[in-house]
């Protein structure tokens, strides 16, 4: 009876089963949404999966520190599969819980910037006029400076924190995105139905979200899920720097930069496998956006 | 004397994922030394497949899957890449239909026409510049060197085209294939070029093949027509006798259609149906659902043969005439 | 023409003078500007001697306008660090961190164009798939990391090449630069490369997307039916045609480079302005920032307006609607 009822499922034709075909008949992308699957539910059940809590200092045992990957613990039997660092860290514990961390930030960041930039892109395509011209001129002057030289600068000024970190990178990325829905905005604003729902006399803000958002929403799912990739890597690099989160919040950068003072004397792990962690999810990122922009954009001119 | 161009069952295939598309299917013509033959044919109807087929421009998912295409004697086909690039733009050459992106908008006229001269014959490049030169002022171009520096997009249509037959003659080809040259033209500029081309081709002898799908062009320029419907010729012949006293139902359709032809006041003639789809087409003669003279037999491929002077395609040849005005 | 450049320098200048406005009044919200120009232990006959050049205390756009006025002249404060002027500083370190974008730039064209090119020519083969997707691996790869790496790999590990610090310099035109010796050339080369990576995939990309675009267009069919050579079709008619998006894209991306040289310069010990505004960062160098900030709002200025002018010059279209109409 359930096989019966999947298997209906499977078979119709509906634009959302025809979106999955398409995604899946690339052997690339269904890969990378394995990875991404992967990462993602390590990242999420991190506590569970992880031999050892790293910041648990109780289990932690500095006569363990810098073992090659694959020693055992001197006072437990516990292998270190990706060796620890300066600290006695199980590497691969540590990684697991960094990867949460980098994680959230990233996709954190990308929702609000989202929420923001789609907002005032809306309101920008939308209204038209001197508002347009406002929001649109502000949002040139950002993205005309690249995003890490602006972040530096605000956590410069501001100090490390999640919530500092967020702010950067919120506002880093808002612009990208009301510049793409102002642009699908003007498109769709001549089409007829917002002809039709104005003339309705439905409230300006209920036409913004109920009517134009939907069909504006296809190059944004692209570039957002890109910008999460870009945003994980951008948070690792300004952590890299010394910025950013704090200490006491490891993301995979932070771990990378503790292991640069060892590469030269051969303990490589430490900085390796959190490189290969946080290469891994961005390229998981991105062949998924990458094949959603293939799906999405054919289709878009098809409907 | 050899033909210049003898095509002897032309077919070229398309694959897509609908099925084949025969898009030139069983073509056959003959060009003689400075004949100028009208092909002519709705959208779909394979008259610019056909031209592209004997200039070896087909590319994936096509491709010419049989027949022979006899330039001068020597089958094109069977020629060699680096023959048939010594053949193409030095004695054939084509002109295509939209003068705006023919020529590259970021290389000048002078680049664009030196190249064309210089990939064929072992010139300097001063030589084939005074060439360039000339061809201009044949083409009608006055002030030659003020155009040569110049960029396409600094002209009108009319005069990019003129600049794409003076590149054609550079030369001095045997054989000019014309793709709807004028199709995006004014009319007056069109009746220049028309004029212009049937001049320049009876100096040099050089035969011509306009592809079109206006009647009254080919009518005042060609000596020969061919009709093309779905893939095949179905009615050739002198262009007179085709023109006044056509036998293919289609031909006199397309003839009856023209809005000078119709009085006015009444409504226009027109073909019933529209052109169906090459992956669609019923089998026997792709016309019969349009056609009133449509019976049984005409489930059959209708043969090419001889009736009353032209080559047709057709078991039901009609019988009036359009007596009179030829356009 | 000159109407066009007078025009972008105008609209230039009116930018210039909002970010230098940004800039002042971000450092007068997030702090007191007393502590961007003087050091905490700086005593008191310097206390007022930066009191009165810079007019800290009278009302806020007298301040900006000496702000602006003692900028113009070369005088932005005294590194807290360094104690020489901040804006010496900066320029003294400016060859470096120019000489690395430069280098990282030629190399992501050098390597990118024509593996573009080629994945453009033959998107289905293999040739073409594999480029795409290690086209997506420049664009993943953490360049801190790739960085890092490449030190483990070619410096340690091989012991090919040095792990830091810029080598051996030589004087062109009074300014050191470092790849015309060879030790400096050794020096450069991983950094460079470091930085290029993102660069790479981005060229790739864009050149595969625009040959693509370019061989469906009907001049690529009339060339050849003109009977043109393939070399002659490729490295002409369709390398021209993409070489103008390329170029913009490139010329803006120098900035972003430019900005990225500050993790790269981190890594490799280059002594550039990107390390310095590190350290600054670190230690709260103000003075050093501020200029860095000033330096840096110029520098974007002056590429913006480069690239309009570059793609005015490459696109004849876009030069000549302004002179000549369309003659009949």
């Amino acid at each position: 009876m359930v096989s019966k009822l999947i298997r209906k499922v499977i078979q119709a034709d509906t634009p959302f089963t025809r979106f999955l075909q398409g995604y899946f008949a690339s052997r690339i992308a269904t890969f990378g949404f394995a990875l991404l699957l992967l990462i993602l539910l390590a990242a999420l059940f991190a506590p569970l999966v992880s031999p050892q809590n790293p910041y648990d200092l109780e289990h932690l045992n500095v006569m363990d520190s810098r073992l090659e990957p694959g020693k055992t613990a001197m006072e437990s039997d516990l292998t270190y599969l990706l060796g620890t660092d300066d600290q006695g860290r199980d590497m691969l514990s540590a990684i697991l819980y960094g990867l949460r961390i980098s994680v959230m930030v990233g996709v954190t960041s990308t929702v609000i910037a989202l929420a923001i930039g789609l907002s005032l892109g809306l309101l920008a395509g939308y209204a038209g006029g001197r508002i347009e011209a406002l929001i649109m001129r502000v949002a040139d002057i950002q993205l005309a400076f690249p995003p890490i030289l602006v972040a530096l600068i605000l956590l410069a000024l501001t100090g490390r924190g999640v919530d500092k970190i967020i702010i950067a990178l919120v506002t880093v990325q808002w612009a990208y995105y009301a510049r793409t829905t102002r642009s699908t905005a003007l498109v769709e604003r001549k089409k007829e139905y917002i002809e039709a729902a104005r003339l309705l006399g439905l409230s300006p803000l209920r036409i913004m979200f109920r009517h134009l958002l939907p069909n504006c929403l296809p190059p944004l799912i692209v570039i957002a899920a890109l910008q999460v990739a870009s945003a994980i890597s951008l948070e690792a690099t300004l952590s890299f720097l010394g910025l950013g989160l704090p200490v006491t919040e490891p993301s995979l950068g932070l771990l990378i930069s503790n292991g640069f003072q060892y590469l030269m004397s051969g303990k490589y792990w430490i900085s390796f496998f959190p490189g290969v962690a946080l290469l891994a999810t961005v390229v998981a990122i991105n062949l998924v956006a990458d094949q959603l922009r293939d799906v999405l954009n054919p289709r878009l001119q098809g409907q | 004397m050899t033909a210049t161009l003898q095509v002897e069952n032309l077919q070229t295939y398309f694959l897509s994922r609908g099925g084949i598309a025969r898009a030139v299917d069983d073509v056959s013509f003959t060009v003689e030394p400075g004949e100028v033959m009208g092909l002519v044919g709705e959208s779909g109807s394979g008259k610019s497949m056909t031209g592209y087929s004997i200039m070896g421009l087909i590319d994936e998912p096509g491709r010419v899957a049989g027949g022979r295409i006899l330039f001068n004697g020597r089958d094109l086909r069977s020629l060699p890449a680096e023959d048939m690039r010594h053949i193409r733009g030095n004695r054939i050459a084509m002109i295509f239909q939209d003068p705006m992106m023919t020529l590259n908008p970021v290389l000048r006229i002078d680049t664009q026409m030196i190249e064309a001269v210089r990939a064929h014959q072992d010139v300097s490049k001063d030589t084939a510049l005074a060439m360039a030169r000339d061809a201009l002022v044949r083409v009608g171009i006055a002030a030659p060197d003020e155009r040569l520096n110049a960029y396409p997009h600094q002209f009108s249509g009319g005069m990019r085209q003129r600049v794409a037959i003076a590149i054609a003659l550079l030369n001095k080809p045997d054989l000019i294939i014309c793709d709807e040259p004028t199709t995006a033209l004014d009319v007056t500029i069109q009746g220049q070029i028309l004029f212009e081309m049937q001049k320049l081709c009876r100096e040099s002898g050089t035969a011509l093949i306009w592809i079109t799908h206006d009647l009254s062009v080919v009518a005042g320029l060609a000596d020969t027509v061919s009709v093309m419907y779905a893939g095949r010729i179905v009615e050739s012949g002198d262009v007179a006798r085709v023109l006044t006293h056509p036998r293919h139902p289609y031909t006199h359709g397309l003839i009856a259609s023209a809005p000078s032809r119709n009085p006015r006041g009444q409504a226009l003639r027109q073909i019933p149906g529209s052109t169906p789809s090459l992956l669609k087409l019923p089998s026997g003669c792709a016309f019969r659902d349009r056609c009133a003279h449509a019976t049984v037999e005409c489930e059959q491929t209708p043969e090419t043969r001889i009736v009353d002077g032209r080559a047709l395609r057709c078991f039901h040849p009609m019988a009036d005439d359009f007596a009179g005005s030829a356009a | 023409m000159l109407v066009f450049i007078i025009r972008r320098c105008v609209q230039s200048l009116a930018v210039l003078l909002l970010m230098s406005l940004l800039v002042f009044a971000s450092v007068y919200a997030i702090g007191n500007p007393i502590d961007i120009l003087i050091s905490a232990d700086a005593d008191q006959i310097e206390r007022a001697r930066v009191i009165a050049a810079f007019g800290l205390d009278q009302p806020l756009w007298v301040q900006y306008f000496y702000f602006i006025k003692n900028a113009l002249a070369g005088d932005m404060g005294r590194s807290f660090v360094y104690a020489t002027p901040a804006l010496g500083l900066i320029l003294e370190r400016l060859p470096a961190t120019l000489e690395l974008a430069v280098a990282a730039i030629l190399i992501a064209i050098v390597v990118g164009l024509p593996l573009g090119l080629w994945a453009g020519l033959r998107p289905r083969g293999f040739a073409g798939k594999t480029v795409m997707t290690v086209s997506i691996f420049g664009f993943s790869l953490p360049t801190f990391w790739v960085g890092l790496m490449l030190i483990m790999v070619f410096a340690v590990e091989l012991g090919w090449l040095p792990t830091g610090g810029r080598g051996q310099t030589a004087l062109l035109f009074g300014v050191p630069l470092g790849f015309l010796t060879w030790d400096g050339l050794r020096h450069l080369l991983l950094p460079a490369l470091n930085l290029s990576l993102f660069n790479i995939a981005l060229i790739i990309r864009l050149t595969r997307a625009g040959t693509q675009e370019a061989l469906l267009q009907d001049y690529i069919k009339f060339a050849r039916a003109k009977g043109l050579r393939n070399s002659r079709i490729i490295g002409v008619h369709v390398l021209k045609n993409i070489l103008i998006p390329i170029v913009t894209v490139v010329a803006l991306q120098f900035g972003s480079i430019i900005a990225f040289s500050i993790v790269t310069e981190s890594i490799f010990a280059w002594p550039g302005v990107g390390k310095l505004l590190i350290d600054s960062i670190r230690v709260l160098d103000r003075p050093v920032i501020v200029a860095f900030l000033s330096l840096i709002v110029v520098i974007f200025i002056l590429i913006n307006l480069c690239v309009d002018l570059l793609y005015s010059l490459l696109d004849p279209r876009v030069r000549l609607s302004e002179t000549s109409e369309a003659k009949g």
